[in-house]
């Protein structure tokens, strides 16, 4: 959405029908939302932001906030065409968030859970000191108090704009995901389209389950690197969360309707607790 | 011996072209012109030392990535000694752009993992160009953890363009080999000193970079990402790579003062290929010193120094 052009013609109810990217059949706005933004002709899953995921994820009863007190930080003055401290802004005025990663407290199926999902449409997801320091404030919110953690991520990579500060973040959350794992704490990530670089090659890989949504992409190096590289096409499929499971990189596919109740069943066989 | 001039170098190539030529006219003609060389080597160096006193980013870009620096396997065989090289993952293959063996450093027994691009072409083929595959990392990790379990201490030496961006890394899921290496070596119980010797590039160069002290040659460089790849992303043109080494600060001035890197080593006047035994000697004189140094902490003390150091990073009050 172009944050300039948003006066509102309020005769016309705007958007009421989207076409799927897919499968182009236009779909209704309220049934498409109803199905959690997964098309119901043909099972495409859309792209959707870190607020929805959080909500149709969790327990309705509400969560808790972690390090939203986070600001980026532009530690290089950094500038390209346009300067990093304007594209934040930018961001941040057409997201309504800090950066590009929400860490909440919340429950599913009443079990407590720290749950991050990233917000692809910030600077495209990307990780600098924010989302890495977000991400290792959870995760050490997790150890501490023993519940389990979930992250969402749709990323393409390590933020540009702060340099090797980014860099540093993979680093970063990977230790903390280290000690999560030799205290056998539960790290679930569950891949959503896309998630590449710097993300990719730390926090979305070290999960003790790895889950991906079905046709998200997951990879180190884009696709369009790897043909110039190799000089050669890439299988359609190439990256796809079909691929990823044939090569032994994830545990499984999970359709987003069902993201909720297996996610729920694996934690509490590997917690061994029961509904109560 | 060719000393392949860079772009910037020109200068220098002249006086030098001059000094040869006047060194082969003392040859033919018994003539003692040998005051006349001595100045003109002189006044080479002067303006050597001018010119690499003020080496924007991206000039020292291209000495991290000159022909003629040299690369871990001569660090390896002028600092260290009884060298045994050890190779493979143990599950797919031996990646030849990671090299890694066991090693004395004097007395100090120890593990050594280095990134290595291979020079002339067969060479740099076998060697990949210095980009490992899946099985680089793991085999890097392998080895470490068999140095965990002996208590030798670690020291890798950091010089790629970056992992393999091709088919097979991602088949065998490059993405995860990296994290794993950089999860592991958060916690390992042994001093770990990582060294950037020329060419630090993302992911790639980081999958074998966390450790207690991280030293950066003087013309090294560290990146998220190529200056090129940066610049084809931001600027939508590989032409502008020089404006992106400058936009990222990708020296070790930079980032020392973001307290990523701890020390800066000298390289001797005109890069560390101009003069490689001196090099080494810089090396392997910081390196005792840090082991020593590392050594005296208590292994509670070193594994939480090093997490607590991550958990810093990008910080302000870093």
């Amino acid at each position: 959405m172009a944050g300039s052009k948003t006066e509102k013609n309020n005769s016309v109810p705007e958007g009421l029908w989207k076409k799927c990217l897919k499968c182009q059949s236009p779909l209704y706005r309220p049934e498409l939302e109803r199905n959690m933004d997964v098309c119901p002709k043909c099972g495409y899953h859309m792209r959707i932001g870190a607020r929805r995921r959080i909500n149709i994820f969790l327990d309705e009863s509400g969560h808790q906030e972690i390090g939203q007190e986070i600001e980026p930080i532009d530690r290089l003055k950094f500038k390209d065409v346009k300067k990093y401290k304007e594209r934040l802004s930018e961001a941040q005025k057409n997201t309504g968030e800090r950066d590009a990663l929400i860490a909440v407290i919340g429950t599913l199926k009443s079990m407590s859970v720290i749950v991050c999902a990233f917000e692809f449409s910030f600077n495209g997801g990307s990780m600098g000191y924010a989302v890495g320091e977000k991400f290792s404030l959870a995760a050490k919110y997790a150890l501490e108090h023993r519940k389990p953690l979930i992250c969402f991520s749709a990323s393409g990579g390590a933020r540009m704009q702060e340099a090797v500060i980014s860099l540093m973040q993979m680093a970063k959350t990977s230790a903390v995901l280290e000690k999560m794992r030799i205290a056998g704490i539960p790290y679930i990530s569950v891949m959503t389209d896309p998630v590449y670089g710097g993300v990719s090659a730390s926090l979305a890989m070290l999960g003790d389950l790895n889950i991906a949504e079905p046709g998200a992409r997951a990879g180190f190096a884009g696709p369009n690197i790897i043909e110039q590289t190799v000089r050669q096409k890439l299988p359609s499929d190439f990256q796809k969360s079909e691929f990823l499971l044939e090569k032994g990189q994830i545990d499984m596919i999970i359709p987003r309707n069902e993201l909720r109740q297996r996610i729920h069943n694996i934690l509490s066989i590997l917690t061994n607790t029961r509904d109560t | 011996m060719d000393l392949k001039f860079l772009p910037f170098e020109q200068p220098i190539a002249e006086l030098e072209s001059k000094i040869k030529e006047l060194q082969l006219v003392g040859n033919d003609n018994e003539l003692n012109i040998a005051e006349e060389v001595n100045k003109l080597k002189e006044k080479s160096n002067k303006l050597t030392s001018s010119i690499y006193s003020k080496l924007t980013p991206w000039q020292i870009v291209q000495v991290a990535r000159h022909p003629h620096r040299p690369y871990a396997s001569d660090y390896i065989k002028t600092i260290f000694s009884n060298w045994e090289e050890m190779h493979g993952d143990r599950h797919f293959g031996d990646d030849n752009a990671i090299i890694g063996g066991v090693c004395r450093l004097d007395d100090q027994p120890l593990l050594v993992i280095g990134q290595e691009k291979g020079r002339g072409v067969s060479e740099k083929v076998m060697r990949n160009f210095g980009m490992p595959k899946p099985e680089g990392y793991r085999k890097a990790l392998r080895l470490m953890e068999l140095a965990e379990r002996f208590n030798l201490p670690i020291i890798t030496l950091i010089d790629t363009p970056g992992a393999y961006p091709g088919i097979d890394s991602e088949e065998r899921n490059i993405s995860e080999s990296i994290a794993r290496n950089l999860a592991v070596m958060s916690r390992l119980k042994v001093p770990i000193i990582c060294t950037v010797i020329g060419e630090g590039s993302s992911g790639g160069a980081l999958g074998i970079g966390v450790g207690d002290h991280v030293n950066m040659l003087e013309y090294s460089t560290y990146t998220v990402i190529s200056p090129e790849g940066c610049a084809n992303i931001l600027w939508k043109s590989s032409e502008k790579a020089e404006i992106a080494a400058e936009a990222m600060g990708v020296t070790s001035l930079g980032l020392e003062r973001l307290n990523i890197v701890d020390e800066t080593i000298k390289e001797p006047l005109g890069g560390a290929h101009r003069d490689m035994e001196k090099m080494c000697v810089n090396l392997k004189v910081r390196l005792v010193e840090q082991l020593i140094e590392l050594k005296k902490i208590s292994t509670d003390d070193l594994v939480s120094r090093r997490y607590d150091r991550l958990m810093r990073y990008g910080s302000v009050i870093n």
